[in-house]
């Protein structure tokens, strides 16, 4: 088979993304029909630099879940005869898989395209799931940081700005090293960290419907049935310090190098939050729908995750693009230092780290990554500017 | 404002401590101590050989003691050899029992010894440091005058043209992490594949003799993520400080747009962008750690990497205690210039 040109690598890699652009489509077609009602996210779609964003984030997103019908080949799969073949090259005569590699082979030979289909779906699993638990853990100490003030913010601030004066790459390292993983450290740290939501959730709940007994006993204790199996199964690994479950019951079984990332990742993240949220939180305790729930009786919880978080909502959401992006940004950092994930994996701070080495001879393995990770968080950051501009508006 | 630098550098000082203890119980984990048994005694040693060998080099003492040690204030540990002769931290080659000095530790500029590099953590850490500074000078040097024209042209017409077109070139450069900024230009600007081949894809030359050809590309790498950060602080601020009162007021009295920005508008615009540059600082840590690793050139950051990838622990340690008090001390500098520069706080 021939070498495909640039003319016909274009198409054909396109219409391989055929369940995304489908998936998009229906997204806008819905989302634009129905913009009036759906409030902020509705809003979004007025300003085009959100809905660009917006696409992109979704692109990715939608890349990731149906990684499967994009692949081409598996990306781990190395075929000798494609080390380093420039896009567009065609397998070896005989193979019954698809006839070409389109962005190229990579040092081992591995198929360039699929591998960054692949290391979409690690991205788009980590970078959410981690900012959303380092505003967990934001929320749950910055609100009452904020609100009660005094020696209880004194000592919090100082903590976070303890973490937050650590170089992030030194804490990596510190933490990321197998000596540290031997120890169990990051799995302390993820059992304390994987605490806040469930706290988080309960104390949510709680302060609403505190005086219903009849709601509030039977959801918290779902919540923390439910929410408590979740934290025991994540937490516990068997063979290692921290095995709580029998390892039948270990539902969740998480790879030690990904749980290390995750807790890291939080870890740099909360602080910043913290300090958001406090801030936010001083402003707003001096509001009159603050005082006059003071003044109704409201516990100072109520007031906090039902007066004052929901006030807060708008800055919160747009830092939380960009902080998805940032932490997007950190997952790069750690693969690019090869610390965590597994050498192999299909990630793109891992695979920009691989190509990297002969990047003077073979630009293709690592540009490809390298633009996957810059067009998701512009991306998120055109979202957030996006988001900002709509909610500024009224 | 006396009291206020007092107190500022009192809780830098605490959390000096702090941090430096943490990264001390991280280095010295069992685990950590007993790697560098095998490195530096013998790879097959069993484990009571490894007890023994850290028990006579005082590895084995409560934290705290060792912390202490470390930082100067506890006296140094001093054991037996084999031979019955007095060896300790404190006693180096050649120097009699009762000659050493009792406490050797960070206060008293003994930085320890560096197991990778085989030679004193003091000589590395300031060597690599004056590297790392030449490259953070031509940074900033690019860095700041850009970041700061991007920003004022930016904000001072908020809205038009100009400003959406240089809004979206710092959101792309502030969404490019260094280590894609990096592989793309020594893509563009280095490789014999596309043949601009303009500057050099490794800056190992930049050392001895830093050129444009071989120091352009390491320096625009750190740049150009920090450009974006600090130009869109630079616009929020002056395009605030644009709608004024006075500058609406010096407007209607005819004084020229140019004037106008120059003059009235510029030095109030640039008090938040200061504080922003200074905390910049430890971000710029962290992309010196990539780029110096991107481009082989072996500064303070490339030392980290070296240091915590062969479980160097001393070196490390050294490392690890510049780097917290450089983004201290840049912390303190942009908090006390903020209270300088701005007038309201000075005054009252």
């Amino acid at each position: 088979m021939e070498t495909l040109t640039w003319a016909e690598i274009i198409p054909t890699v396109l219409a391989r993304f055929w369940p995304v652009w489908l998936a998009l489509a229906l997204l806008f077609a819905v989302s634009l029909s129905t913009r009036r009602r759906t409030g902020l996210y509705g809003k979004l779609f007025d300003s085009p630099i959100g809905m660009i964003g917006f696409a992109l984030v979704m692109f990715w997103i939608f890349t990731a879940l149906l990684g499967g019908l994009i692949m081409t080949h598996d990306p781990l799969a190395q075929i000798a005869q494609m080390k380093n073949d420039v896009p567009g090259s065609p397998l070896p005569d005989g193979d019954a898989r698809f006839g070409w590699y389109l962005f190229g082979g990579d040092n081992l030979g591995r198929d360039v395209f699929s591998r960054m289909v692949a290391g979409a779906w690690i991205v788009v699993q980590i970078a959410p799931l981690a900012t959303l638990f380092a505003f967990m853990v934001g929320i749950t100490l910055g609100l009452p940081a904020g609100y009660y003030g005094g020696r209880l913010d004194t000592v919090l601030s100082f903590l976070a700005n303890l973490i937050l004066a650590f170089p992030v790459i030194l804490l990596f390292y510190l933490l990321v090293t197998p000596e540290i993983v031997e120890t169990g450290i990051p799995q302390y740290m993820a059992a304390v960290m994987f605490l806040f939501p469930i706290v988080f959730l309960v104390v949510l709940v709680n302060a609403r419907y505190r005086t219903q007994a009849r709601i509030n006993v039977p959801v918290i204790v779902g919540i923390v049935v439910v929410a408590g199996y979740l934290y025991l199964s994540l937490v516990s690994e068997p063979f290692t310090p921290i095995a709580v479950l029998p390892a039948s019951l270990d539902a969740i079984s998480i790879p030690g190098g990904v749980l290390v990332v995750f807790v890291s990742v939080v870890f740099v993240n909360s602080p910043t939050v913290f300090r958001i949220v406090r801030g936010l939180a001083l402003d707003i305790k001096t509001r009159d729908y603050v005082a006059a729930a003071q003044t109704r009786g409201e516990g100072p919880w109520y007031i906090m995750l039902w007066e004052i978080l929901p006030n807060a909502r708008g800055p919160l959401i747009v830092d939380f693009c960009l902080r998805v992006g940032y932490t997007t940004i950190l997952l790069g950092t750690l693969g690019f230092f090869g610390l965590g994930l597994p050498p192999e994996s299909p990630d793109w701070g891992t695979t920009i780290n691989d190509g990297r080495r002969l990047l003077t001879i073979y630009l293709h393995p690592a540009l490809v990554p390298s633009f996957a990770l810059l067009s998701m968080v512009l991306g998120l950051n055109l979202l957030a500017d996006g988001l900002r501009e709509e909610s500024l508006r009224d | 404002m006396a009291m206020f630098i007092l107190r500022r550098i009192g809780v830098m000082l605490l959390t000096a401590l702090c941090l430096t203890f943490v990264v001390f119980v991280l280095t010295n984990l069992e685990p950590n101590l007993e790697k560098l048994a095998k490195t530096q005694g013998n790879v097959r040693m069993t484990d009571e050989q490894v007890e023994s060998w850290l028990d006579r080099r005082g590895y084995s003492d409560p934290v705290l003691i060792k912390y202490g040690r470390w930082l100067g204030v506890v006296p140094g540990f001093v054991g037996e050899d084999s031979a019955g002769r007095a060896v300790g931290s404190c006693i180096g080659e050649g120097v009699e029992a009762t000659n050493a000095p009792r406490f050797c530790g960070v206060l008293q500029a003994d930085w320890g010894y560096s197991t990778v590099f085989r030679d004193s953590v003091w000589n590395i850490v300031t060597t690599r440091l004056a590297l790392t500074g030449k490259l953070m000078f031509w940074v900033m040097v690019l860095m700041v005058p850009a970041a700061l024209i991007i920003g004022v042209l930016s904000g001072m017409r908020e809205g038009s043209k100009l400003d959406r077109s240089l809004s979206s070139v710092s959101i792309l450069s502030t969404a490019t992490p260094e280590y894609v900024s990096g592989v793309i230009l020594i893509a563009v600007f280095a490789s014999s594949a596309v043949g601009l081949k303009w500057f050099k894809g490794t800056a190992t030359s930049a050392m001895e003799s830093a050129n444009f050809d071989n120091f352009f590309l390491p320096v625009l790498t750190i740049a150009l993520y920090g450009i974006g950060y600090i130009a869109r602080m630079t616009r929020a601020s002056m395009a605030e400080v644009m709608t004024a009162q006075y500058i609406r007021t010096a407007r209607l009295k005819g004084v020229s747009f140019p004037n106008i920005v120059m003059k009235h508008a510029l030095r109030n615009a640039l008090i938040a962008p200061f504080t922003v540059i200074m905390l910049q600082f430890p971000w710029l840590l962290n992309g010196v750690v990539i780029v110096e690793t991107l481009f082989n050139y072996k500064g303070f950051g490339w030392t980290l990497v070296q240091a915590a990838g062969n479980n160097d622990i001393e070196l490390l340690l050294g490392v690890s205690v510049v780097s917290v008090f450089v983004v201290l001390v840049t912390q303190l500098i942009s908090d006390i210039g903020y209270v300088y520069l701005n007038p309201r706080i000075r005054i009252a």
